[in-house]
């Protein structure tokens, strides 16, 4: 193996489909108008020396190492900044030229240290390998000068003289970020990291101070890089051709020298890496330009959140018990598998066949999932299998499949570059899907306009170069009656697309629907009431949706997780089609799904009413397929849903659960019912990373591994189905799949697969969307986003092209209907929760990287004012309550949050916000609603009783038996 | 909105939970009219809820239904037959 290289053009693609041909040292070459010279010699194999430019960013002429010569006009121009043209005659290597690049080299070497031999960057410096590219022999201007390199200089400067004096032009080097370090002394002022971070990243946090000689990188107003507004997105640290911006990694093991392409396991986006590595040590993650949904990008977990894997609190051994008061024993992986196996064949003899059941992974592949489904169904004969989608995105399946016909997305990420008015609904993209932020950020900054509905003003609203026309901050739980009321400005008004609804949609349907939502309850003035939305911005954020070119909807979890999510969902897809926004680049419905598979897994069958590729369990020609490759007769009637095992265990007939990676304890509403309902089961497996909260009520304990540990594939949210490649071998000795396998073996269901790629073959060959997906096409072809098969043989960017999937588009009536969860005076506020950048769910991955230096806690946001009333300080011990439950955490007092409603994140579990949440759900999924509680809040002293009981059962749940040394005979 | 009996969403005790998810599942269809409602509803109970949630919810028809509203009454009862 080696390292997976990828050229660098220079200056970004051109789009243009006219070409224009000239001629570079003698050849004659075409490429797209707007093509640079730089770009147009790279295309031909020709690499014209560069500093400032690279093509993740746009050609900005500073460095003056790219000249060229070309005929007929005066001087030499710089080829990054100079376009291709019909007819050019151009010159990238004459004597004048190399004459003019040596000069300009020697210039920037003579403010340079040249401790190459030990520089972290040695073997991946641009600098290095220019001043070899252009035959640098001899710097004529030594040190004694000003220069930024030493700490001290002087008039007679050399190394040890006495007379040395502090250098003012030098800079100590920026340790602050916990992954990478900025050394300005190595600093060539190239701004390719300024421009990374605005262009590319979009978040403006560094720039240029000073003038001349002065100029130096500068994050934010001469902040360190962790105190100024950085992200630590790295794509900074990956613009820089020198050791200026290096990886902490790097630095500590040096240069890579081999490396694989793989997927992200943090969000939905689904970015592509290279993982490069030394041995079976990874050294950094380097994101992957062919990558389409990520082209090149990643946030700070992706790049850099990877040390959990060699976190000291991974279990490596599986363990057992008999009882969840006892401390763990390790046993070997036969010991567990059989221990497990007795436990749930047990179970089942005493309590019936459907007693046990399963939770697939959403962080998983769709191998490993697909495995446990077939288990679940096939093994245990019964169809109680379900996945974390349903408590995040299961309306999205519900309501899409309704309206349109397939449970997912419509569009690629790429479509956001064709759009023109984008709506973002119950969704904080720059925290939970950074790099798809990114890239819509690029794109509003070059004239999309943007519509946010949200309680809270999140980043997007307003950031650097941005704002949305619109925000229409609504009061939690009435989403329904804010996307009916936007529906009712376009059917009144007349906005809706006719043509486009006469020929794709059933017309009767919208003719019922436009009346419905045309009713005078359902303007924007008659709901403001119950809304808290301005009815005049509700109205004009109609028009601009309905009237301003390609508009594009993009929902999260502020969408599904309320008890009319699926009916938002509903009112998403309808908004959609009045509009005539579906079907091409550029509109579309998409759902910001939450985990990196979380598509795969609902793909794969996770459901309990549904087979994989979303076809109901009961229907008789798809289950006999099942059967015939499975060999085996199955239910068919639909199983338990995640929140009915939980009912069905406290009323004691469910008793066995396997758990594969996922930490319900702490994901789930309500914990006390969770822990009721984990503490009345006989045997609970957990199959996991680390020792959980889940794992605390769990008998047996099968250690898993990480997507660096293994291969096979994962489905991110634009249905793109990506590999994963295994860089390194497996730490608990199995990769998860074939976890699932021992397990199956034990139970005496045997599945016999050699390699995961025999498993998607198996998935291929029973589901017709993934018919034409194999690793051998994948390879081939990088990705492809289902349905998959001898009509889309390399898969389907944008559905609904020629016609919804399900035949006709379908209008259906949302009638708002108020959560029952409300405010009274026990519990004046509503409570809503989210994510923040840094960490990742539960935070079981992110709690265990550097990234806590941005995170360490959960705080409870509230408004000024709300906190004024109640004597609460910024940074206080508050008491939050609701009927369910009460915790504990720090205030944070902003005004992002409207008064009345307060915010928290769920990262870490000795916060316990689900502990807050209520077992209110959306009526067609049971999807709980997280997003909506009633509660009071107080100041405290600190942690409740609640917290403190808990954190004493889960330290004693945590103990693992010391092994028993044998006495000598 | 909910005019059921008023619920304690935080335990769990059958059919409590069963009759609010019903009349839940009710709710959203009772806006299409009656006919289809009761064949909505119908269907998606039957689709999505587990057998031995099917068999709490008849009982509990079967007891005289106290809770669920009209149409989800039919709707089960429909379903029973």
């Amino acid at each position: 193996m080696s390292l997976v290289h990828e050229i660098d053009f220079g200056t970004p693609r051109s789009k243009s489909e006219k070409m224009v041909t000239l001629t570079i040292d003698g050849q004659s070459v075409s490429v797209p108008e707007g093509t640079s010279i730089m770009r147009a010699a790279m295309e031909m194999g020709t690499q014209i020396p560069k500093l400032c430019a690279t093509d993740m960013v746009d050609a900005f002429g500073s460095c003056r190492l790219c000249l060229v010569e070309i005929e007929g006009r005066a001087g030499t121009p710089a080829s990054c900044t100079t376009p291709a043209m019909e007819g050019l005659v151009v010159h990238t290597q004459n004597a004048r030229l190399a004459a003019l690049r040596k000069g300009v080299m020697e210039l920037y070497i003579s403010d340079h240290p040249l401790d190459c031999l030990t520089c972290a960057a040695n073997g991946d410096c641009e600098l290095q390998d220019m001043a070899g590219a252009v035959g640098l022999r001899d710097v004529r201007y030594g040190y004694d000068g000003e220069n930024h390199v030493f700490a001290k200089s002087g008039p007679k400067h050399t190394h040890n003289s006495p007379e040395a004096c502090e250098n003012d032009h030098w800079m100590a080097k920026d340790e602050s970020n916990p992954y990478f370090t900025y050394d300005p002394s190595k600093c060539i002022v190239c701004s390719r990291c300024v421009r990374a971070c605005e262009e590319v990243q979009g978040t403006f946090a560094l720039t240029i101070s000073g003038r001349g000689f002065e100029s130096r990188v500068s994050p934010g107003m001469s902040e360190s890089f962790l105190g100024s507004e950085c992200v630590s997105c790295g794509a900074c640290v990956q613009a820089c051709p020198t050791a200026t911006l290096t990886e902490k990694a790097v630095i500590e093991i040096g240069q890579p020298e081999h490396s694989a392409v793989t997927t992200c396991a943090y969000c939905g986006v689904g970015c592509t890496f290279k993982a490069e590595m030394r041995g079976e040590e990874l050294v950094r993650m380097v994101p992957y330009k062919d990558g389409k949904a990520n082209r090149g990008h990643s946030c700070v977990k992706g790049r850099f959140a990877w040390g959990y894997a060699n976190h000291k609190e991974r279990i490596l051994n599986p363990m057992i018990r008999e009882k969840i008061t006892d401390p763990w024993q390790e046993v070997s992986w036969d010991e567990a598998f059989n221990f497990a196996a007795k436990k749930f064949k047990g179970i089942q003899a005493k309590h019936g066949k459907d007693s046990i059941g399963g939770i697939t992974s959403s962080r998983c592949t769709n191998e490993e999932v697909f495995v446990v489904q077939k288990l679940i169904r096939a093994g245990f004969g019964n169809n109680n299998v379900d996945t974390c989608a349903r408590v995040c995105h299961s309306p999205t399946g519900y309501g899409l499949s309704s309206t349109f016909g397939t449970s997912a997305g419509t569009q690629d990420f790429d479509s956001v570059e064709d759009t023109d008015v984008v709506m973002i609904i119950g969704a904080n993209p720059t925290d939970g899907h950074p790099v798809f932020a990114s890239r819509l950020k690029k794109r509003l900054r070059a004239g999309a306009k943007l519509i946010v509905v949200d309680p809270r003003q999140t980043d997007i609203v307003r950031s650097a170069h941005i704002e949305a026309q619109h925000h229409l901050p609504l009061m939690p739980g009435t989403n329904v009656a804010v996307l009916t009321a936007l529906a009712h400005v376009i059917v009144t008004e007349g906005l809706a697309d006719e043509t486009f609804i006469r020929e794709r949609c059933d017309w009767s349907e919208f003719e019922d629907w436009a009346a419905f939502v045309a009713q005078p309850n359902h303007s924007p003035e008659a709901t403001a009431i119950m809304t808290g939305v301005d009815p005049k911005e509700l109205r004009a954020a109609a028009r601009l949706f309905a009237t301003g070119g390609n508009g594009a909807i993009y929902y999260g979890l502020g969408v599904t997780e309320h008890s009319q999510g699926s009916t938002t969902v509903i009112a998403i897809a309808n908004l959609a089609m009045a509009t005539g926004n579906i079907g091409r680049p550029g509109v579309g419905v998409n759902p910001l799904r939450g985990q990196n598979n979380v598509q795969g897994s609902c793909d794969m069958g996770s459901f309990p009413h549904e087979l994989p590729g979303y076809r109901h369990i009961s229907g008789d020609a798809v289950r006999e397929q099942f059967e015939a490759m499975w060999n085996v007769k199955l239910n068919s009637e639909p199983g338990l849903r995640i929140p009915n095992m939980f009912d069905a265990a406290t009323e004691g007939t469910f008793m066995g659960l396997y758990v594969q990676g996922e930490d319900i304890l702490q994901s789930d509403p309500n914990t006390k019912h969770v822990v009721a309902a984990l503490s009345a089961m006989e045997c609970v497996i957990v199959h996991d990373l680390f020792l959980n909260e889940t794992a605390n009520y769990a008998h047996v304990f099968f250690p898993g591994s990480t997507f660096l540990e293994k291969n096979g594939t994962f489905t991110n949210a634009e249905r793109r189905i990506q590999r994963v490649r295994k860089v390194m071998s497996p730490k608990n000795g199995l990769e998860d799949w074939e976890v699932t396998l021992g397990f199956a073996k034990a139970l005496g269901y045997e599945m016999s697969y050699n390699h995961p790629s025999e498993i998607m073959d198996e998935i291929a060959a029973l589901t017709p969307t993934f018919a034409g997906v194999s690793y051998a096409k994948l390879e081939e072809v990088g990705s492809v986003q289902w349905p998959c098969n001898e009509k889309q043989p390399l898969g389907t960017p944008i559905m609904h092209m020629d016609g919804f999937v399900r035949g006709k588009g379908k209008f259906m009536l949302t009638e708002y209907i108020a959560t029952d969860e409300r405010t009274g005076p026990r519990f004046p506020l509503l409570l809503t929760t989210g994510r923040i950048l840094s960490q990742y769910n539960v935070g079981a991955q992110t709690r265990r990287t550097e990234n806590v230096v941005w995170h360490e806690e959960d705080r409870l946001e509230l408004h000024p004012h709300d906190a004024e009333l109640r004597g609460i300080r910024d940074g206080d011990w508050v008491k939050l309550q609701s009927r369910a439950g009460e915790t504990t955490l720090r205030a944070l007092i902003t005004e992002r949050m409207a008064p009345g409603v307060v915010y928290t994140t769920f990262h870490h579990p000795t916060t316990q916000a689900n502990v807050i949440t209520t077992e209110f759900s959306d009526w067609a999924t049971n999807c709980p609603e997280y997003k909506v509680t009633a509660v009071q809040i107080s100041p405290s002293n600190g942690p409740s009783e609640w917290q403190k009981e808990y954190d004493e059962q889960a330290r004693q749940s945590r103990r693992i038996a010391m092994p028993v040394v044998e006495a000598a005979e | 909105m909910h005019q059921g009996k008023s619920m304690d969403t935080h335990t769990s005790t059958s059919p409590d939970r069963l009759i609010y998810m019903a009349n839940q599942i009710g709710d959203f269809f009772n806006s299409q009219g009656h006919d289809h409602a009761v064949a909505g509803i119908a269907e998606h109970i039957k689709k999505f809820w587990d057998p031995r949630m099917r068999k709490k919810i008849f009982e509990h028809l079967d007891a005289g239904g106290a809770g669920l509203k009209p149409n989800v009454l039919e709707a089960i009862a429909s379903l029973k037959k």
